[in-house]
């Protein structure tokens, strides 16, 4: 198994009395794609949350190559390489798709209050490199030609595209993708699928996946774990879980899963 | 008789009964006879009329507007109706006045009012008129409505014309009496000197030129920027530093045009532009809800009070010690003073979003303003009573003070003002504050810093106020906590969203029609509350974004033009 990038140890966040995500272990391997799936409200987007630093976990402990982010503000999880999407999509709907990217890029620019007011040679270098950047991955997202359209105005694919371009902005180390393909047909799916495999092949980034549609889980994901009322029901490649009664079990209830298992006893005598 | 009363009909009589309360409602509060005082075309249309008669066709215009009915005839016979419909509700006003002694309740319902609303007329003559009148203005009002797209801006533009124009006639004369060979224009245009308002030759021209020139400008295929455009990109320099040139020109010589007055009034626009500038930042670029801007007036004010003030001494009325400084060496203390009072008030606020930003702000505005008048800090600010003597504004011991001679350094402020926005706004800065203004939480995601970036924004709009105050205190040359009431804050916010927010030339616009015009109009100060409310709501209404929105840069395409690199 190649090296673990992301380990999250024994976290628990509890929301009044609710374990949103109940002492979970996940390891994150380095150059994969890693999906977590689960019902509705299992706590996957919780999980995120914590990732990325907008909840304080309860107790355990989250690392990222040797720091501890559960202490940290997302501001600060972001400048040290791990970006984000979001399930609704939110982008800054009254800046442009460029200006959207070149926010994205704010934690890479240096520029103060004063290099921006007297135009230092230094700030006009890094806005140049930062448009040229801009260009480039609107071009990778497949969006050239939009930039200058105010992002509120794009087509909804593209918005989850531009929404990808601006968490790459950062030039993260692991990007977290919080369902990327909702609301999608099946061939702007396809077209996520190609996507998210180019990020892991051209830019070598590792992706961590929150998906519902079980096909695209199965076809790109290394790692699957499965999360029901907030906590790790199964693991495993994705082979692996599409066989598991406990996740049989979570997805369509009891009876189906002892039907599955019934079925597999037959097969086996 | 069952097709009249089938609903739809209903328009005209809603939207004139709307009209109709307005018109009372107008009437009453003593507005229609205020403004009857002043022409607009000299003997003929007085103001107060005018108001009338603007309530009509704003109602024709809309009854027709909203009218369903395919015939486009109908439609302006709708606008009509509801005209009419209106000035009847006046007329039952009229009847009802002298019965019910209603001018024992509203001082303002008195003979001259009546004589306004009925032209004079009496009995069944005055109902006649006033309905005529009334159907009359609705179908103008219609009419207008029911014009192509294009005519019909160009007529309401014309019209408008017409009205400012009348309105100000003494003002402009006054400014261009000066230049030779214009009189005679002017002679014919506003009539002789005592009379107010334009002649009818005048009015007739100023309508004719302005819709002429509206019309003709809108049957151009193209628009001029971009035929500007078009031209290549040496010219396109040329023609924008020549433009750039005759306005710092015009900006350079207007107050030896426009007097002591009007070089006065604008100086107050100036020190309005300076303040929007700042808060622009603050609201317009970052999305935090200052309703307490004016604190930072108000601390730019008292430290150039405090530092340059020469009544010193145990004396009631005058501070225990002031260092006397002179204004240069004051106003960099005061600026950066405010900037600070930015930060500190920043400090608290950061965690506070929205709504409950705003009421916060808005205690610390007045905060400000009771400490300034509490008898604690009275030795050195001089409590209710304020500071006196606070040093002039003088270059080489020049007294600068005269509105005319002000009028520069307030321009150069604004400058300043206006170039660091700009490029702050193009900036990295520029575009956090704006993700921070679209959604804090994603911002945070991106990586950017909370804190520095609302202080940020929050020390540069109060570094600006502050400047603008410091000038404040020594044109005014006294300075008292009540000049630093919650209405400042308002009528900056207020400039900005007529403005457009986040639009720097929007802040320009918003101040001129906010505190110019009003400066103008004053013998209407007593409604400028009113009228500020109705133009607010019916901007929010009608073009929330304000005059002059807010635009996003082309830059996918544009940086790369072959003249630029």
């Amino acid at each position: 198994m190649a090296n673990s990038i992301l380990s999250v140890r024994k976290v628990t966040k509890i929301f009044g009395g609710l374990i949103a995500v109940n002492s979970l272990d996940l390891e994150l391997a380095e150059n994969g794609i890693h999906s977590v799936i689960g019902p509705n409200g299992a706590g996957k987007t919780t999980l995120f949350n914590c990732i990325t630093g907008f909840y304080k976990p309860e107790s355990g402990e989250i690392l990222f190559q040797g720091h501890h982010l559960e202490y940290l503000s997302p501001d600060r999880v972001t400048r040290l390489g791990i970006s984000r999407t979001y399930q609704n999509i939110r982008l800054f709907t009254n800046l442009s798709a460029l200006e959207n990217i070149l926010v994205g890029q704010h934690p890479r620019l240096h520029t103060g209050m004063l290099g921006s007011i007297f135009k230092t040679p230094g700030m006009v270098k890094e806005e140049k490199e930062a448009l040229a950047e801009a260009r480039r991955l609107l071009a990778f997202v497949g969006l050239t030609g939009k930039g200058d359209h105010l992002s509120k105005n794009l087509p909804y694919g593209d918005q989850r595209r531009l929404e990808i371009a601006r968490a790459l902005a950062s030039k993260p180390k692991v990007l977290l993708l919080d369902e990327p393909t909702a609301g999608m047909n099946p061939s702007e799916t396809q077209e996520m699928v190609h996507f998210i495999l180019r990020l892991r092949d051209e830019l070598g980034i590792t992706v961590l996946l929150i998906e519902h549609e079980m096909r695209v889980v199965m076809k790109i994901s290394e790692v699957v774990t499965v999360l029901d009322f907030g906590q790790k029901i199964a693991e495993g490649t994705p082979a692996q879980i599409q066989s598991d009664s406990h996740v049989i079990e979570a997805y369509l209830g009891r009876g189906a899963a002892s039907g599955l298992a019934q079925n597999e006893a037959k097969a086996k005598a | 008789m069952k097709k009249i009363l089938s609903s739809s009909w209903f328009i005209p009589l809603q939207i004139g009964s709307i009209a109709g309360i307005t018109g009372i409602l107008m009437s009453l509060v003593g507005m229609v006879e205020e403004f009857a005082k002043r022409d607009i075309i000299a003997g003929i249309i007085e103001m107060g009329q005018t108001l009338v008669f603007i309530n009509l066709l704003v109602a024709g215009y809309f009854a027709a507007s909203r009218s369903q009915r395919a015939q486009a005839y109908l439609r302006v016979i709708e606008g009509g109706l509801a005209g009419a419909i209106a000035t009847f509700f006046l007329w039952i006003l009229v009847q009802l006045i002298p019965p019910l002694d209603l001018r024992s309740i509203f001082l303002n319902a008195s003979p001259a009012l009546i004589k306004v609303l009925t032209f004079d007329r009496e009995g069944a003559a005055a109902l006649g008129v006033m309905l005529t009148a009334g159907f009359l203005s609705g179908l103008a009002g219609g009419l207008i409505q029911s014009l192509p797209a294009r005519y019909r801006t160009a007529v309401v533009r014309g019209l408008i014309w017409v009205a400012m124009l009348g309105l100000l006639q003494d003002l402009i004369r006054v400014t261009l009496l000066n230049f030779p060979g214009v009189g005679t224009a002017l002679q014919w245009m506003f009539g002789s000197r005592n009379e107010k308002g334009l002649s009818v030759a005048g009015a007739i021209a100023v309508f004719v030129v302005v819709t002429g020139g509206s019309i003709l400008q809108s049957n151009q295929a193209t628009s001029l920027s971009a035929r500007v455009g078009r031209l290549p990109a040496k010219q396109q320099q040329f023609i924008r530093w020549g433009g750039l040139l005759l306005a710092g020109a015009i900006v350079f010589y207007l107050p030896q045009v426009l007097g002591l007055y009007l070089s006065e009034v604008a100086n107050q626009v100036g020190l309005f532009i300076l303040m929007g500038l700042g808060l622009n930042i603050v609201v317009g670029f970052a999305g935090l809800l200052d309703l307490g801007y004016v604190a930072f007036f108000a601390i730019g004010a008292y430290v150039m009070g405090y530092l340059t003030t020469t009544a010193i001494g145990p004396e009631s009325g005058q501070i225990i010690y002031g260092p006397q400084l002179n204004f240069w060496q004051a106003l960099p203390i005061a600026v950066l003073i405010s900037l600070v009072a930015g930060v500190i008030l920043g400090v608290p606020v950061l965690n506070i979003r929205g709504d409950y930003l705003a009421i916060v702000t808005l205690g610390f505005g007045e905060i400000i303003r009771i400490l300034a008048g509490s008898d604690f800090l009275k030795p050195y600010i001089g409590g209710s009573q304020g500071i006196v003597q606070v040093a002039p504004i003088t270059i080489a011991g020049v007294d600068f003070n005269s509105p005319q001679k002000l009028y520069y350094l307030i321009i150069l402020g604004i400058l300043l003002a206006t170039f660091v926005s700009w490029r702050l706004r193009d900036s990295r800065i520029g575009r956090a504050w704006k993700a921070l203004r679209e959604d804090e939480d994603v911002a945070q995601a991106m990586g950017i810093h909370l804190v520095s970036t609302k202080l940020m924004a929050f020390a540069t709009g109060a570094a600006f106020a502050g400047m603008s105050g410091a000038i404040f205190a020594s044109k005014i040359g006294s300075i008292y906590p009540h000049s630093f009431k919650l209405l400042v804050s308002i009528n900056v916010l207020a400039l900005i969203i007529v403005g457009g927010m986040g639009s720097l030339p929007g802040v320009f616009v918003g101040a001129l029609i906010l505190v110019g015009l009003p400066e103008l109009l004053r013998e209407f100060s007593e409604y400028r509350l009113l009228i500020y409310g109705v133009l607010l709501i019916i901007m929010m209404l009608t073009k929330p974004e304000g005059f002059i929105p807010e635009t996003t840069h082309k830059r996918e395409l544009h940086e790369e033009e072959p003249g630029t690199v």
